[in-house]
């Protein structure tokens, strides 16, 4: 397995503040890959170290194989409210990129420009939002990335817009080989166009792996109350657990079926398998837990 | 030509419905052989989908042998499932019906007969493994 991006206790503080603390991850190449997390968790953080922005306080990043360089004509990075020059048009938008990277696709640049319907002479500034984030992505991925990076790339726009973006973004993929990375809290997006996750809480990794495997491994398990559940004998991994008087609810990951007859159990979809992950109840991840979900 | 769509609160990974949906043309009668599926590319820009699901959902049908790819051409239906049942199909569906018609007449209601039929399957399944 290639690495596309690989962390070793990555660590960044701001003053006293920790914005990621002792990450380890190895994200596959070939992947559409999400970061999710609640605010704060540190997913800005982690894009940013990624594409030489920022530089660790502590741990190693490498990606591509090399510490992140700012301005690598092999990365490709859209910030958060994909900004532009208001001042400049479409076109010399593209321009500058021609200029400014000698990896420039100026064919795929104009042929996406077209697609998405933007007037080569107007002035960025005067881009609807979902305009403005097409722009952005062109931008980024003319210069042919080997990784691109979005920070939050749909989260202002109407569902029309995202939709539209995400559809040019999956095309670029399937056009050029690129592996994307990319940071949002819209499940319902993760799930169509991701096929590996990495989820952040409080400045540390809870879960990274293959969406395929994250689904087929977590089952939600009902059945009559118990006081204690040993579920380490069973081989799973107790991920949430719920109880009322009469009835147990658990969230499990096991890689083999549950075939306990006592327990009723479901399938989850991503965005309960997430807020599972999410929710105060759950423990924090393992070094264990961590690597065990990237098999 | 198949349409695809995705379900994203049902809990399957996005292949196994692309999977599924051809699986289901096929028993259907609305697939047949030689029938070609739309490109990788034409599912991604009318889905919004991840390229990759599209070429898994593929290749797990070419290896349970319902498509072959041909290099530059497209991916197509090598064969046409369950030939016989699909001809059987209609007297199921007529016997279903009864069925149907005894269990409302018994009093269940959809969620009834849903849970009723849904025990009784996995029973069955489970039984036949």
């Amino acid at each position: 397995m290639t690495s596309v991006l690989r962390a070793e206790n990555l660590t960044k503080r701001y003053g006293r503040r920790t914005a990621l603390s002792g990450c380890t991850l190895d994200v596959p190449v070939g992947h559409v890959v999400g970061l999710v997390g609640p605010n704060g968790a540190g997913k800005s953080t982690l894009l940013q170290l990624a594409c030489g922005l920022l530089e660790p306080t502590a741990g190693v990043i490498e990606v591509l194989g090399e510490r992140p360089v700012s301005g690598s004509a092999r990365v490709g990075f859209v910030a958060q409210d994909a900004p532009v020059y208001a001042g400049l048009t479409v076109a010399e938008h593209l321009r500058l990129g021609a200029r400014l990277n000698p990896s420039w696709d100026s064919t795929i640049a104009e042929q996406r420009i077209a697609q998405a319907g933007l007037d080569p002479s107007q002035k960025a500034g005067k881009l609807s939002g979902g305009q403005r984030a097409n722009l952005a992505l062109i931008v980024a991925a003319a210069k042919r990335p080997e990784l691109l990076l979005l920070d939050e790339p749909v989260a202002a726009l109407d569902p029309l817009a995202r939709r539209l973006f995400l559809q040019a973004l999956m095309e670029l993929v399937a056009e050029q080989e690129m592996t994307v990375i990319m940071s949002s809290h819209l499940v319902s997006d993760l799930q169509r166009i991701c096929d590996h996750l990495i989820v952040l809480v409080g400045s540390q990794v809870r879960l990274a792996g293959d969406v395929d495997d994250l689904l087929a491994s977590h089952h939600r398990l009902t059945g009559p109350r118990r006081e204690s559940i040993d579920v380490a004998t069973f081989g799973w991994t107790l991920i949430e657990d719920r109880h009322t008087a009469a009835q147990s609810t658990l969230v499990v990951r096991s890689t083999a079926p549950i075939d306990d007859p006592s327990w009723q159990a479901d399938q989850l979809d991503l965005e309960d398998i997430l807020l599972a992950y999410l929710s105060e109840s759950a423990p924090a991840a393992t070094p264990e837990r961590v690597l065990e979900t990237q098999r | 030509m198949i349409d695809f769509y995705l379900n994203a609160k049902s809990g399957v990974a996005p292949y196994m419905q692309l999977i599924q949906q051809v699986r289901h043309a096929l028993r259907l009668g609305v697939l047949h052989e030689g029938d070609r599926l739309p490109t990788v590319r034409e599912v991604v820009a009318r889905l919004a989908i991840n390229p990759n699901t599209v070429s898994k959902a593929y290749r797990e049908l070419e290896y349970e042998g319902l498509v072959t790819a041909r290099q530059g051409l497209g991916t197509f239906i090598a064969k046409t499932l369950d030939g016989p049942a699909v001809a059987a199909q209609e007297s199921l569906r007529q016997k279903l019906e009864q069925w149907l018609v005894e269990a409302r007449e018994a009093g269940l209601d959809d969620e009834g007969v849903e849970a009723l039929f849904l025990s009784t399957f996995r029973a069955f399944s489970e039984a036949r493994a």
